[in-house]
């Protein structure tokens, strides 16, 4: 008994004595003391200096898109840094090439902020937060999506562009044991600042979207950080071609919301491809719009009707749509959304019909 | 104590008795940063070092604890503690008051926490009962072992990287293959000299 117990004694001793020595390191040695940190040469924050630029960024509630989680293996949290960076690391090399490098970008994860700091990030990135959202609705709308509806704090609110995404923080699961970021389109408008509401397929072994066809309950707490993504709509007079398949609707019906609270009435053809008539979603929402919005005309078109369908308007791929109903598309603008290959094609389409490349808004779902 | 010169160990740790072309330890980081000559020999270094300290307070903490207390067979779990806190403080310090050296090996240096070549090192000193002077030949040699294995391994790779390959062969299969090559040739130093 006492073996046992000099024994266990001896070992916490050797691990509390190396555990004691690493605090009063860390305390003393890791300790860079309060540093400021500079955003856009307006903003000044201070900050416990030590840790990494992007956790310094997340303590400050400030979040920047990063897939990973700090791994220094996505490379989407790079930063320009003009001031105080310290030097170019090795661990950097991989996703900042070398004329980003003589700009000053920098990946955030890896780099550690040891003095003052001077930094730039998109302006819109500062209404980037994340919270955790109720699930207010789950509700089933064609065999392979859901529509939900994810309700924010009491006390808070998202501001976001019509047409911009949010990613949501899928937990760890049976059968998942990472936790993993993922983007999804917010499909409700900008003025219900309370709540997002998102469209989500089910992609077969997709970690997220299986966490939410499978897992998720209502009421559930879902953490979720945005709004993200330069897709959205523009505010101009040119007569608008909108197309999307399968859940990319979700941003487009932001827009056309947004266009209908705001009462603008530009002209703006919605062109809609599923498979067969059960995957047809939200066309009462849709029709009702089209009664409402003098100049919003909606054109769906079935791939594979099945008899019950009894489908007598278009049929085959939104590309034929395109084909048959945009005469020309020099004076338009497109705001296109959905799988990258039939985005592609509707681009090849569309510039085929002399819009410019310029005029062409896209999100790609991949 | 068994009698071998040190300098014998020294060289034996290097050529006949190479960390990673005759045991295979520490392959993670071994195929991991074997990209450029540049940073591997920056690693190299860097495990050099931590091996050199590490197996030296490793014989310390188990001749002048653990064996007076009679917990020799502790010592896996005792030596990855010294180890990974050892690791940290060194991190720590350089990153502080060595920025130079930081950039060149500190951030290699959590890599190398969990390198099981630093184990086997104090393992391997502790089952051949080492004296502290073969100990820290022994530690020294296998740094340098590790560091001419990797660079050399680099320098293949950077000569190879235009060539074609099989598909299923790039990255670390084309490299396990090299490593295998390098082990047989590395046979050849057999003769000259031998530590077990």
């Amino acid at each position: 008994m006492t073996v046992i117990l000099t024994q266990v004694v001896v070992i916490s001793g050797i691990s509390g004595i190396l555990a004691l020595l690493l605090s009063i390191a860390n305390r003393t040695i890791g300790d860079y003391g309060e540093k400021k940190m500079t955003i856009n040469d307006e903003k000044e924050y201070i900050i416990d200096a030590g840790d990494s630029l992007l956790a310094t960024l997340v303590s400050e509630e400030i979040f920047i898109p990063s897939a990973c989680g700090g791994k220094g293996s996505c490379g989407y949290c790079k930063v320009h840094v003009s001031e105080g960076g310290g030097q170019f690391l090795p661990t950097e090399a991989g996703y900042v090439n070398p004329e980003e490098q003589a700009e000053g970008v920098r990946l955030s994860c890896q780099l550690k902020v040891k003095e003052d700091i001077k930094i730039e990030i998109p302006e819109e990135l500062f209404n980037v937060k994340q919270y955790d959202y109720q699930v207010t609705k789950l509700d089933t709308v064609t065999p392979k999506i859901k529509h939900l509806r994810l309700e924010l704090p009491k006390d808070k609110e998202i501001n976001f562009k019509p047409g911009q995404y949010i990613q949501i923080l899928t937990p760890t699961y049976k059968g998942s044991d990472e936790e993993v970021y993922r983007a999804y389109s917010i499909a409700s408008s900008p003025a219900d600042n309370k709540a997002v509401e998102l469209f989500i397929g089910y992609v077969p072994e997709g970690v997220c979207t299986t966490y939410i066809h499978q897992h998720l309950k209502l009421n559930d707490q879902l953490t979720v950080v945005g709004p993200f993504g330069d897709f959205y709509y523009q505010h101009n007079d040119r007569e608008m071609v909108m197309v999307a398949v399968g859940t990319g609707m979700a941003p487009i019906m932001s827009i056309l919301k947004y266009m209908q609270e705001q009462k603008i009435e530009r002209k703006v053809t919605f062109y809609f491809g599923a498979r067969s008539g059960e995957d047809l979603y939200m066309m009462d929402i849709l029709k009702d719009m089209e009664k409402k919005m003098p100049n919003f005309e909606l054109k769906c078109c079935l791939s594979r009707p099945k008899d019950e369908d009894e489908w007598d308007e278009d049929t085959g791929r939104v590309t034929d749509l395109i084909e048959t109903y945009v005469l020309d598309a020099s004076d338009k603008e497109a705001y296109l959304c959905g799988s990258p290959k039939v985005i592609d094609s509707v681009v090849d389409k569309l510039r085929a019909k002399g819009m410019p490349e310029e005029h062409i808004y896209y999100d790609k779902f991949e | 104590m068994i009698d071998i010169h040190p300098m014998v160990i020294f060289f034996a740790a290097i050529f006949t008795n190479n960390m990673i072309l005759s045991n295979f330890l520490g392959m993670c980081s071994f195929i991991a940063v074997s990209n450029e000559i540049k940073t591997s020999l920056s690693l190299g270094q860097a495990v050099t070092f931590v091996l050199t300290f590490t197996t030296l307070l490793n014989y310390l903490v188990y001749h002048y604890i653990m064996v007076p207390l009679g917990i020799e067979y502790l010592r896996y779990i005792v030596f990855i503690i010294v180890i990974a806190a050892f690791v940290q403080l060194v991190e720590m310090i350089i990153d502080r008051y060595f920025q130079t050296l930081y950039y060149a090996l500190g951030i290699f240096l959590p890599l190398i926490t969990v390198n099981c070549a630093i184990l086997g090192v104090s393992l391997f000193m502790v089952i051949r009962q080492y004296s502290l002077l073969q100990s820290l030949a022994f530690g020294v040699g296998s740094g340098l072992g590790w560091t001419l294995a990797i660079v050399m391994l680099a320098g293949i790779r950077q000569r190879i990287k235009k060539n074609p390959l099989p598909k299923g062969l790039e990255g670390p299969g084309i490299t396990l293959i090299i490593t295998g090559l390098m082990a047989l040739a590395f046979v050849g130093f057999s003769g000259m000299v031998q530590i077990q």
